[in-house]
């Protein structure tokens, strides 16, 4: 690293006289422009990130001093019987997300792509959702998903199928997370794909046309390759945003039925914030962000092939 | 260059280009529908069956659309006017028996939800604030003034980028509780907002590549003719710089008001909750129909700031997804 920046600085014997104290006002100049961000990820970002793996091999306590407590937060939290829970429904819940949330705003940009009329007003009302509070939306849906008076229950009747208990049972529970959470998110996914679609030259369709591909072969053969890319980065985007998955749980359902609804975010958020255990919460937050770290990583190895 | 894997930015997707060409593109799609041909030809569609196909998917894909993102809305805004017996009645009513507009009062005295749309409308204007002073002094002299380790300096921001948020809550909640090395407790401060809002990496990256595309000699110029960094970004890089700057500025706040877990966190006083949290907090003790209507109250203002700045949204968030 440090060869890098000696690059940037030339040999002072190439400069002019005067040249290094103009390189030292220029550098005091950069860092106190630098300072303010810095200040901020330092104490927000950076200490936070080493701390991390600090806060998970000690016993937090605000009243009396910290101690180091070895591998005790890990044993706590893998005997807990939402451990195991907590990943499985964190898994669930974000490959149900992908099932939903990717496939769908592919099909929807693939269409919206087509339409000549209507188009600005369809893509502004598929993004008014990702426009709302996350917490306004996810409450709309606990109205929604009430077992009396909820829309979707009363729209079930109206066409003669028996209620369902959406929240309330183990096995409609974790489902219902992830209809509001596709709900909420999908406009983003749609208007990036639509904007991909349309960088795709028209000749190749032309071309494919003339060799008698039909619609769906159009689609396989030149639509998804031509998009290849930025599916893939969509996809590893979106594996790590629902793999934090923490506000549809808190609101709805509070992890319940039976520990249905727990994920590893929302643990963590319990462990330090009910159970008073921040080093639990740490040990969870640390195994989280090893899973997601290698997500990241590769998302960062794609975008980068892309430039 | 090539030594660090964080070197290059993890949103790399985003368009490079700067200002002109970027409108240059968004004026050819708008010009599209001559010339343009997805997936279907244009003969296809003068057909006769291309014609009934095409009608009956558009009208299709409207009601859909209208059904699944604009009822939900809908059924929002009407069931605040319901009374709590009406909110129950089987089958439900699609018009409210009478339009009740009191409720929304009720619901604004009831939640104080005036607080807490004051309160996040200062942390979003402070987050704002801080978000572009620091951000842009950042970038700018990232890319213009190259201090020595600024590329170190540049990758250990953008290697924030790969840690989500939700992974380091805990530990980046102790440095608010104790700031490390002066020890001071921001919780329930707007500081507890506005500083970690503006340790953007992301931001950074999207300002830095634009400065980069300024033109050096443009600088210089400026330079020589006697003024200083400070002057240079004033009254060079800023004012050609609108585009990004918008695009940041709308970020920067869409994220404050639509941020939950983070608010809910840092300030847990019920005077200095954010509207997201307020509600959310409160929503347990409310009658059903006062819940909603603080629910309509809460998704005004998103909406507005959405359909007035519509289009720098869509354009900050494609922008980001065309080819680089």
């Amino acid at each position: 690293m440090t060869t890098l920046s000696a690059k940037d600085v030339r040999p002072p014997r190439q400069r002019p006289p005067g040249a290094l104290r103009r390189a030292v006002s220029r550098n005091l100049t950069a860092y106190s422009f630098l300072s303010g961000a810095l200040i901020c990820f330092a104490f927000f970002s950076w200490i936070p990130m080493v701390r991390e793996f600090i806060l998970s091999f000690q016993k937090t306590n605000f009243v009396n001093s910290t101690e180091w407590v070895g591998l005790e937060n890990f044993r706590t939290v893998l005997d807990d019987p939402a451990f195991l829970s907590a990943w499985v429904n964190t898994a669930i819940f974000t490959l149900l997300a992908l099932v939903f949330g990717y496939v769908v705003p592919f099909v929807f940009a693939v269409v919206l792509n087509e339409l000549r009329h209507a188009q600005g007003y369809l893509r502004l009302i598929v993004y008014l959702p990702v426009m709302l509070p996350p917490a306004v939306a996810v409450l709309l849906f606990k109205w929604f998903y009430d077992p009396g008076a909820g829309l979707f229950n009363q729209a079930l009747g109206l066409v003669g199928i028996p209620p369902l208990s959406w929240l309330d049972s183990t096995t409609t529970a974790l489902p219902s997370l992830v209809i509001v959470s596709t709900w909420m998110n999908l406009g983003t996914g749609t208007l990036i794909y639509l904007a991909a679609l349309q960088s795709i030259p028209s000749e190749l369709y032309e071309a494919a046309e003339l060799d008698g591909a039909g619609l769906f072969k159009r689609v396989w053969h030149i639509t998804i390759p031509q998009t290849r890319l930025i599916l893939l980065v969509m996809l590893l985007l979106q594996i790590v945003a629902t793999m934090q998955v923490f506000i549809e749980p808190f609101l709805l359902t509070g992890g319940g039925p039976e520990n249905a609804t727990v994920t590893v975010a929302y643990l963590m958020y319990q462990y330090a914030f009910s159970f008073g255990n921040f080093g639990g919460g740490g040990a969870l937050g640390l195994m989280l962000m090893l899973v997601l770290i290698v997500f990241s990583a590769f998302y960062l190895r794609v975008s980068r092939d892309r430039t | 260059m090539s030594q660090s894997t964080v070197q290059r930015p993890p949103r790399a997707v985003k368009d490079s280009a700067p200002a002109p060409k970027h409108a240059r593109r968004r004026r050819k799609t708008k010009e599209r529908p001559q010339q343009f041909r997805g997936l279907v030809s244009p003969h296809t569609l003068t057909t006769r069956r291309g014609k009934i196909v095409y009608w009956t998917v558009l009208t299709f894909v409207v009601t859909g659309f209208t059904l699944a993102f604009v009822f939900p809305l809908y059924w929002m805004v009407t069931g605040a006017m319901k009374s709590p017996d009406e909110l129950v009645a089987v089958p439900p009513t699609f018009f409210p028996e009478e339009l009740n507009f009191s409720v929304y009062a009720e619901a604004w005295d009831l939640l104080d939800l005036g607080t807490f749309l004051k309160n996040t409308l200062i942390y979003a204007a402070g987050a704002w604030f801080f978000t572009l002073t620091f951000d842009v002094a950042a970038a700018y002299a990232l890319s213009k003034l190259r201090p020595a380790f600024g590329k170190v300096v540049l990758a250990l921001v953008l290697s924030t980028l790969m840690i989500p948020p939700m992974v380091i809550l805990l530990p980046a909640y102790l440095s608010v509780v104790e700031l490390p090395i002066f020890g001071w407790n921001l919780l329930n401060t707007p500081w507890a907002i506005w500083l970690p809002a503006a340790a953007n990496g992301f931001f950074i990256f999207l300002l830095k590549r634009f400065f980069d595309s300024i033109p050096r000699e443009l600088l210089e110029a400026a330079q020589i003719d006697g003024a200083s960094p400070m002057r240079i970004l004033w009254s060079v890089v800023l004012p050609v710089s609108r585009p990004i700057l918008g695009v940041v500025s709308i970020l920067a706040v869409v994220n404050v008001w639509k941020d939950f877990v983070w608010p809910l966190l840092v300030l847990p006083d019920s005077e200095k909750m954010s509207i997201s949290v307020g509600i959310s907090s409160l929503s347990a003790q409310m009658p059903q129909n006062v819940l909603i209507a603080a629910l309509v109250i809460a998704s005004i203002p998103a909406i507005l700031v959405f359909l007035v700045f519509q289009r720098s949204i869509m354009a900050g968030l494609t922008a980001g997804s065309l080819k680089g």
